[in-house]
């Protein structure tokens, strides 16, 4: 008994010593070097894989960013600053602050500002109502209302305004990974930098007709009349094909151009509300 | 037995409540809108200004490129505008607007109906007459006319079909232009005949256009240079790729075009455009469509100038019913609403059908049950379903490797799904998109 017990312990132990050494061997053989900072950094990364830093996954970034020469240009959104303080310090380089963003959805197309004029009865869905035609309503550039952004979003950030029709972004929630950018299939969201107390002007229309046709589309459409970019100080506004555009990292918030667009195309959020000049409070008394 | 396609195929209702009704001759509207890209291909050029006087006939647009059209005023008067305007692409395109002013038309051109048959021109006029006269296929897909007339070197073409089948439910525009303008027609079939250089033609038509079959036959002759062959009745047989399966028993390989397999597929409708524009100098700015719908108290064939609103036409038909809710453009099955009367006819549309009341009522769709009936119907032998899926996911390379290039987008699928699915909506949308990405793929 206590013979054949030793006689299996050896046999089936030698031939496991075999298969060991076997695979040492090719292990080694076939080894490939991985860098261990590359496992390091996806560790800090927030492993959403949303796809913000225009890889397709964490990994991948981490493969990028041992990879890279220096971290400009290489940015979690999600993560900010700090995250990419972090990763600096892990591979001993230079960290690179990259200006935060957020989405905003360009167009104020609501069911009251836009009539409808057709209805539309395919699929539910932005890419599709797009292919097809220009939409419910006259304006053939802006939200078509059937929230592919909000089905993009990964983090719950964006929602549809059952009221307006219109997605409606939270700032707080919003880490700019460009999900919903890609997924309007009419360029409405765009990323603009980050101000403090999440203050923002900017022109909320994407209709490039010209103003006639646009303004009989949409109430709050832009009708490219100048005003804004004539009154603006710092060069910020551009206007190309019947629209005008506010660049945010040269906007200084003075929020004039705001009080001279006469459509309300321009919105400001997050602003206390204005001074009332005092001039002005004078002549309203004398009439 | 009678001809047809072997694969897929539905039998839609034909509908075809039109076709006892004669062609009627629409005067031209107070002003028209004539859009510069009516084709397949590269738009075309305005060669007009803000003020000009134009006639009838006289060019307004000229073709960018090899794969475009020219462009005529539909009416003589003054030009208003070039702006942009909403077409059947639902989207705003630029367009030239005149205001009717008279009938005057270019001298050259012989506005009288009396046939003639004898063909002057050589085969490289013939080209070039269509090319300058804005001649595109009429069938619906507007391919210009003379692209397809110019046999490459080291193909050749022993076949021409003339495309009579309006599978199409409720069409019947070519079905009249067949009736009426029958002797026109053969005479169009000799000219690209000639062009092509082929010896022998058939005219493919449904059975259930009897008096046309029979017509065409006797104006045909005994010279047996052009036949006529008669077509059991199933959708889509106008179908480039069907038609030629059902006439000659040639299959067209996938992403091949009809002259790799030695045929040339010309529409009836484009057989007559090409007549009037080699024999009496006509360019195409006019054409018949067929306004109909159950609820519309005068349908009918109307021959209409180009850039006349949809408005116009309806009116002429007794005007929009209360209780419309949907303006097709096109057949039914292969059509696409339209957004606004205000809509401009352009060269492709061959009709348009008013919908009232519950008569397209798109029900709610539920999951697919795997019944496999789209893969039975599509007349490509593609799985619809599949293609959806992926479209839905998409997952459009995979997609691309299922041929979903392939698809004719007939509508075959979604008219058959028990699911109500909206396979073609979703295969349409993939299709762009794999058709985008390819594109993408081919600039790089």
């Amino acid at each position: 008994m206590g013979h054949t017990v030793l006689l299996t312990v050896i046999s089936l132990g030698s031939v496991g010593l075999v298969a060991a050494l076997i695979l040492y061997f090719i292990s080694q053989k076939f080894k490939v070097y991985e860098d261990p900072r590359i496992d390091q950094i996806q560790e800090a990364l927030p492993g959403a894989n949303c796809g913000g830093c225009g890889f397709t996954g964490c990994r991948n970034f981490a493969e990028a960013l041992v990879k890279a020469d220096t971290l400009d240009g290489l940015n979690c959104p999600v993560g900010g600053a700090s995250l990419m303080a972090d990763v600096a310090k892990i591979l001993g380089k230079e960290a690179v602050a990259a200006d935060p963003l957020v989405a905003v959805v360009r167009c104020q197309g609501s069911y009251e500002h836009r009539p409808r004029t057709s209805v539309y009865d395919g699929v539910k869905e932005c890419s599709a109502a797009h292919y097809l035609y220009g939409g419910e309503t006259d304006c053939h550039y802006g939200c078509l209302g059937y929230g592919d952004c909000v089905r993009a979003c990964n983090f719950d950030a964006m929602y549809m305004d059952e009221k307006t029709g219109l997605p409606v972004i939270i700032d707080e929630k919003c880490v700019a990974c460009g999900a919903c950018v890609r997924a309007c299939p009419r360029d409405i969201i765009e990323l603009r930098k980050k101000a403090k107390k999440d203050r923002k002007i900017f022109v909320s229309c994407v209709n490039c007709d010209k103003g006639g046709p646009a303004r009989k589309a949409c109430r709050v459409a832009c009708i490219a009349c100048n005003k804004c970019y004539n009154v603006c100080e710092f060069n910020a506004i551009t206007i190309k094909d019947n629209l005008a555009y506010i660049d945010s990292f040269k906007c200084t918030f003075c929020r004039k151009c705001v009080v001279e667009c006469p459509t309300n195309a321009i919105i400001e959020t997050n602003f206390p509300p204005r001074k009332v000049k005092a001039e002005t409070v004078e002549e309203e008394k004398k009439e | 037995m009678l001809k047809t396609f072997p694969t897929g195929g539905v039998h839609p209702p034909e509908n075809k409540l039109t076709a006892g009704c004669k062609i009627e001759i629409l005067p031209p509207p107070k002003s028209v809108v004539i859009p510069v890209s009516q084709h397949l291909g590269a738009p075309a050029v305005p060669v007009v200004n803000k003020g000009d006087k134009v006639l009838a006939g006289q060019l307004i647009a000229k073709a960018a490129g090899f794969i475009s059209a020219n462009i005529h005023s539909s009416v003589s008067g003054k030009v208003l505008k070039i702006d942009s305007h909403t077409d059947t692409s639902g989207y705003k395109q630029t367009a030239i607007f005149i205001d009717v002013e008279g009938d005057e038309w270019v001298p050259e051109i012989v506005n009288g109906s009396d046939p003639v048959k004898e063909i002057k021109l050589s085969p490289e006029e013939i080209v070039q007459k269509c090319l300058d006269s804005g001649i595109v296929g009429l069938g619906g897909a507007t391919f210009p006319t003379h692209v397809k007339l110019k046999v490459p070197a080291g193909k050749k073409c022993d076949l021409l079909i003339i495309n009579g089948v309006e599978c199409e439910p409720f069409l019947t525009s070519d079905h009249r232009l067949m009736l009426e303008k029958g002797e026109e027609i053969i005479t169009g079939t000799r000219i690209i005949m000639k062009a092509l250089g082929v010896e022998k033609a058939v005219i493919g038509v449904e059975n259930n256009k009897q008096d046309a079959i029979s017509l065409l036959e006797r104006l045909a002759g005994k010279n047996g240079d052009i036949s006529v062959q008669a077509l059991k009745v199933k959708y889509p047989q106008g179908g480039e790729k069907q038609l030629i399966k059902a006439v000659t028993g040639r299959e067209v390989p996938s992403g091949k075009l009809p002259l790799d397999v030695g045929v040339i597929v010309q529409n009836a409708g484009t057989a007559y455009a090409v007549y009037e524009a080699v024999q009496k100098n006509k360019p195409l700015v006019e054409r018949v469509v067929t306004v109909t719908g159950k609820t519309l108290s005068r349908p009918g064939n109307y021959l209409v100038r180009i850039g006349t609103p949809v408005s116009a036409l309806i009116e002429a038909a007794g005007g929009l019913p209360d209780n419309a809710v949907k303006i097709i453009s096109g057949g039914p099955m292969m059509g696409k609403a339209i957004g606004n009367t205000q809509v401009p006819v352009v060269k492709g549309m061959s009709g348009l059908v008013v919908f009232s009341g519950g008569e397209t009522e798109r029900k709610q769709y539920g999951p697919c049950i795997r019944c496999s009936k789209c893969i039975s119907v599509c007349p490509m032998g593609l799985e619809p379903y599949l293609l959806m899926a992926l479209s839905q996911k998409v997952l459009y390379e995979k997609a691309g490797e299922n041929r979903i290039t392939d698809c004719i987008e007939c509508g075959s699928c979604s008219f058959i799904c028990p699911a109500y699915r909206p396979l073609l909506d979703y295969i349409r949308l993939g299709k762009s998109a794999v058709v985008k990405m390819k594109r993408e793929k081919s600039m790089k």
